[in-house]
């Protein structure tokens, strides 16, 4: 036997395996490596059979995982040697040792070459073995030609043929961009009427390679394919060596397989035939029997035979026989092919729709959950998660929840995180997501990220039904003795929100919530810290009437804290404190947080960037599409306002007029005493926290802000938009709501004017639709998408406007109550093939139902002292407020119809307006505005603002604070720069705050 | 495809590594270390494929040895779980009811046949008679060309006589 006389090595390697630990293994190695070193480096003396002893040492050095960073030469220099011995050796330990990234490779590429062009075979078999394993792109520029040429050569013997296919392979599979296969299609045609089936093996993994890249090049090769397949499943012409257990070449049936799976369809009934004969036989004729290697070799044929029918499948004729085969494939005993159904059930509902029939084996999936192997295991619990809809959500949660006591450490993450989706997308009742949740992170706190509980917050912020019921569950859990830090967080926000909700129940008066919360305090970090001062802050104002004990409790608690070395939690203790012994203003500024604007799930974004399959993904977001419960909308209250969404789960922004309508109706319902709070930022960070979790990555609270204080502002299809408008479309909105007649949207085919007119608490506005090009447009719709406060009737919009013509399209607004919601038109047509789809905000805002009036000293104060307190009297410190002098601040008032009186206050630094208000539900409502600047700081003022009617004063405030504080893009900013919290003009909890 | 090959012993010793993708010496070895820590660790009754950072690693223990083969997630796992099947009943005929000694002695031997069978993480042959004969083959060439140079030093040896 040839080289077993080489002692030396034989020695070494024994010496090796001798070594008692791994310290004198590195001892013995590094030894070795510098005798071999002192070798090389005086060549004299160093026979050919030296070298490859001392090569073979190194490759056996290397493989146990030590740097062997010498030598290389040594190894490539025995690849030029003349003599087969020396050569096969310097081939092998080069390929084994250098990867196609090192640069030494690019030393050895004549020498393979001339070994490649050269006549002796065995010499072209080495070469092609090295390039085909570790060939890189130079060597597909100097070599993928001699390859090609020796692969279709006719007088290349099959043992070389069969290298030069795989080597082909890899290069081409590697630089596609660099090995020239126009043409191939006849070439590939030729190899695979090849008859001897090593060759046809090896081309058809080349063919495969090809295919996948570009399938219409070869379409001439499919029924080659199919033949070859028939060729083998009738046992024709197949060696004995070519069948392996009995099977002919299960590799060739299998690789045949797979290339027709790049070809979208068969279109030749004949072929078609052919394989489906094949392909039945496959799936009718594969037995288990005992002998494990043929069970293995037959059913690697049917996996990959039920993989092309599920491909080829569309008239559904073998589709049912699948399933029916893979349902009993997961319930056998041989686990790998209980995996393998499960893996390809998974990928049979991602081709068709095959969910109920999948669904029947719901039970037997559900115990493959408890397989005593992980493998498995991620199988059935992917499948379960791909099968999930409305239906079975309940069961299949439940069965997660379970399971996520007993899984391993390594696959808990992925579990909280599929199960939270699922109940999140399926969830039949609301109070059901909340249990899920909560005993998700009950029983795998260290698992739920962030996001699972910020979405929480979400929903039961956004679902006033939830409420009480989120409120008494968090309570409940406080009563265990150990609970998970995320529970103290979910429940300490949710019981400073709405525990007040739950007063009248035993157990849950602000004391008792305060003490069993506060019980928990010494053992939670800091960051819950900061949630349970804002939980204290939150019940000491829910506490009404305040409760002196409690109050002198939880100020001892802030007083404490006041120097906690954590900024965090000392600024807030500091301002909570401060801002508890303001009374009411307390109740002003800790209100409930608004609704958030509903928005794509983060969950599920965050489960997409994880899972690695895309298909996969792409599959389940079509279905979840489809089947998405509705549970977790019904409670918005008016569906049929919802803006259109451009996609479920689209990474495009929905402008949510409608929410943010809601919310306002909302404040009003929820604050007692009809007190007109403005949102309060102090829990800032942690409503930041849920926002950021939402926002695309790396964007910045001010930009999110922008882009959702655009809200209904922004043509929100823009991004989608391949045509792009020529004007800056907000800037003419800005402009228009001060004018009554421009343009206000222009792009380069179409051009939108617009003229109104206001009477009172009625609007005429006039759309002119142009078309600026030569040919018409087609399929023009324009839609108005009115705020609830507007009534608004568009005369019919025609089809198509002709070329170089400007429809007129009447509008008819009718104002029913205070409001700085702002209508929305959604804009649409065709240019070509282009779609073009905008959402422009219609200038039909606040300020279009004023009408100027001036007053005088004696009209004006006495209905300022009789509009005396909140809420028809409102007064507020804004921050941020953009740079100009009272001379601009005063025309900027009147361009709003908001006519400054002057002089009418003694202090030369306020100004005092006034105008009316006209709507159906105030009729005509006198508001009456002062501003109180401050000359140190121009940046800061003091506005109050009164009217008859409460929702107009918060209205009118908030409008005038828009339109003063500057936030460039946005016209409509999210204006409360916070009062008290100095750093937050990059806060999105704030800013946000201030937007709602 | 194949990307990589491992021969690990139960003890975690490393038998024999063949690389189709490229990876650097650390990364094979944070490879092996991994991919170790999570095959002999499994019992024996489960099956044969072990998901691994978005790849799949079909294995099959032989006596002391475990053979691991590294697939894309898509790939045919029977497929290659015969692969391995396959080679391993190469090795067994050529050494003749092969133990892990063998392999170890002898790994440049395991190497050559491994060339033959796959080629850019491919199956190349699936004829064991093929592969024994191409293995042999190169052996008697090996063999003649020491006979030549056995010969040539005689012959120099007894013309300098």
């Amino acid at each position: 036997m040839a080289l077993s006389g080489m002692r030396g090595l034989s020695v070494f390697i024994s010496e090796i395996r001798n070594c008692q630990n791994k310290e004198q293994e590195r001892l013995r190695v590094d030894k070795e490596l510098g005798h071999i070193r002192n070798r090389f480096k005086n060549e004299k003396g160093l026979t050919v059979y030296d070298k490859k002893k001392y090569v073979w040492k190194m490759l056996y050095i290397f493989m146990l995982g030590y740097d062997v960073d010498f030598g290389h030469m040594e190894a490539v220099s025995l690849i030029s040697a003349p003599k087969y011995p020396e050569k096969q050796v310097g081939y092998l330990v080069t390929s084994c040792l250098l990867n196609e990234n090192h640069d030494f490779l690019r030393l050895a590429i004549n020498t393979v070459r001339n070994d490649i062009i050269g006549r002796n075979e065995t010499f072209q078999c080495l070469a092609l073995t090295l390039v085909g394993n570790i060939g890189g792109r130079d060597f597909a520029e100097s070599l993928a030609p001699d390859v090609q040429k020796l692969l279709i050569s006719s007088s290349c013997r099959p043992l070389v043929k069969k290298k030069a296919a795989l080597c082909l392979l890899r290069l081409f599979r590697k630089n596609p961009d660099v090995v020239n296969v126009d043409g191939w299609s006849d070439r590939m045609s030729q190899l695979l009427d090849e008859r001897n089936l090593g060759v046809l093996t090896s081309s058809m993994s080349l063919f495969v390679s090809l295919v996948s890249n570009n399938h219409e090049a070869y379409w001439s090769c499919l029924p080659k394919c199919v033949k070859v397949l028939e060729r083998l499943a009738r046992n024709q012409d197949v060696p004995q060596e070519y069948t392996y257990y009995g099977i002919p070449s299960p590799w060739l049936q299998v690789k045949t397989m797979r290339a027709l799976q790049y070809f979208p369809t068969i279109e030749d009934p004949n072929t078609r035939r052919a394989l489906f004969e094949v392909l039945q036989r496959v799936l009718m004729g594969t037995d288990v029997v005992k002998n494990v290697n043929k069970n293995n070799a037959s059913h690697a044929v049917l996996f990959e035979a039920l993989a092309l029918v599920m491909h080829l499948d569309a008239e559904k004729e073998m589709m049912s026989q699948c399933v029916a085969l893979l349902g009993k494939f997961i319930a056998v005993r041989e686990p790998n092919i209980r995996y393998l159904g499960l893996e390809n059930m998974t990928r049979m509902l991602m081709v068709t729709d095959v969910q109920e029939i999948i669904k029947r084996h719901q039970a037997q999936i559900i115990t493959s959950l408890k397989d005593p192997d992980i493998s498995i295991r991620r199988r059935a619990l992917d499948l379960l998660y791909a099968m999930c809809d409305i239906s079975n959500a309940k069961d299949i949660v439940e069965e997660l929840l379970q399971y996520l006591g007993t899984a391993e450490f390594t696959m808990r993450e992925e579990l909280a995180l599929k199960a939270a989706i699922l109940a999140e997308k399926f969830a039949p009742d609301l109070s059901w997501y909340v249990d899920v949740i909560l005993q998700l992170i009950d029983k795998a706190g260290d698992f739920v990220s962030d996001d699972i509980w910020f979405r929480v917050v979400q929903f039961v912020t956004n679902n006033e039904d939830l409420q009480p019921y989120a409120a008494l569950k968090a309570r409940e859990y406080l009563d265990k003795p150990a609970i998970h830090e995320t529970m103290m967080k979910v429940s300490a926000y949710l019981l400073g929100e709405y525990s007040h909700l739950l007063a009248r129940r035993p157990g849950c008066s602000p004391k008792e919530i305060f003490s069993i919360i506060h019980e928990k305090l010494p053992t939670v970090s800091t960051p819950t810290i900061s949630i349970l001062l804002s939980t204290y802050a939150k019940i000491l104002m829910h506490s009404q009437p305040p409760d002196p004990e409690l109050q002198n409790q939880i100020w001892a608690i802030f007083s404490k804290y006041e120097t906690s070395i954590d900024a965090e939690i000392q600024q807030r203790a500091v301002e909570y404190f401060a801002l508890s012994k303001k009374g009411a203003a307390l109740m002003d500024i800790l209100a409930e947080m608004p609704k958030f604007p509903e928005r794509e799930s983060s969950l599920i974004k965050k489960a997409e960037d994880t899972e690695a399959d895309t298909a996969e993904l792409s599959a389940i977001k079509s279905r979840a599409q489809q089947q998405a419960s509705n549970a977790l909308v019904v409670t918005d209250q008016h569906p049929a306002n919802e803006p259109p969404q451009v996609t479920q789960l689209g990474m495009v922004k929905i402008p949510s007029i409608n929410n943010l309508e809601n919310n306002h109706v909302d404040q009003e319902v929820t604050q007692t005493n009809g007190i007109m709070g403005e949102v309060e930022p102090q829990n800032g960070d942690i409503l930041g926290d849920l926002l950021a979790i939402e926002g695309p990555p790396g964007v910045s609270g001010t930009e999110t802000l922008t882009e959702e204080g655009a809200l209904a502002l922004a043509p929100v299809g823009e991004l989608e938009n391949a045509v792009k408008p020529v004007i800056d479309i907000a800037e003419r909105f800005r402009d228009l709501c001060v004018k009554d007649s421009g343009v206000l949207y222009e792009d380069p085919y179409v051009q939108i004017g617009i003229k109104a007119e206001w009477r009172g608490h009625q609007g005429r506005l006039v759309l002119f639709l142009g078309n600026k090009t030569t040919s018409s447009l087609d399929s023009v719709h324009a839609v108005i998408l009115p705020p609830s406060h507007l009534k608004l009737e568009l005369s019919s919009v025609p089809e198509i406007i002709p070329p170089r013509a400007q429809v007129q399209c009447p509008l008819e607004v009718v104002n029913l109550c205070p409001s700085r919601d702002v209508a929305v038109l959604d804009f649409s047509y065709k240019f070509g093939t282009t779609l073009v789809d905008n959402k422009l905000r219609l200038p039909a805002v606040l300020n279009k139902f004023f009408h100027p009036v001036t007053l005088s000293a004696e009209e004006f104060f006495p209905q300022w002292r009789s509009l005396a307190a909140p809420p028809l009297k409102l007064q507020e410190v804004v921050r941020g407020v953009r740079v100009m002098s009272l001379g601009e601040m005063t025309n900027l008032l009147n361009s709003l119809k908001l006519i400054v009186s002057p002089g009418l206050d003694p202090n030369a630094n306020n100004l005092v307006a006034s105008t009316t208000f006209y709507s159906e539900s105030t009729q005509s409502m006198l508001c009456l505005v002062r501003i109180e600047t401050d000359p140190a700081d121009r940046t800061q003022l003091r506005l109050t603002v009164a009217s008859g009617d409460s929702t107009l004063t918060f209205e009118l405030k908030e409008f005038i604070k828009e339109q003063l504080v500057s936030i460039p893009a946005a016209s409509r900013p999210p204006v409360l720069q916070p009062t008290i919290q100095p750093i937050s003009s990059s806060d999105p909890g704030a800013l946000l705050a201030g937007l709602l | 495809m194949i990307h990589f090959i491992l021969l690990i012993s139960r003890q975690g010793k490393v038998r024999l590594t063949k690389w189709y993708s490229p990876y650097s010496q650390k990364e094979r070895s944070k490879v092996i270390r991994e991919l170790s820590g999570m095959i002999l660790t499994r019992g024996p009754k489960l099956c044969n494929f072990v998901e691994w950072r978005g790849l799949k690693v079909v294995y099959k223990r032989y006596a002391s040895l475990y053979f691991c083969m590294c697939i894309n997630q898509e790939d045919n796992e029977l497929e290659v779980l015969e692969i391995i099947h396959h080679f391993v009943e190469i090795l067994d005929r050529y050494f003749g009811s092969v133990c892990e000694l063998d392999l170890i002695f002898k790994f440049q031997k395991a190497y050559y046949m491994l060339d033959e069978i796959l080629i850019a993480g491919e199956l190349q042959e699936s004829s064991k008679k093929t592969v024994a004969r191409l293995v042999s083959a190169q052996d008697s060439l090996v063999d003649a060309a020491k006979e030549e140079a056995n010969s040539l030093s005689n012959i120099i040896a007894q013309a300098t006589k």
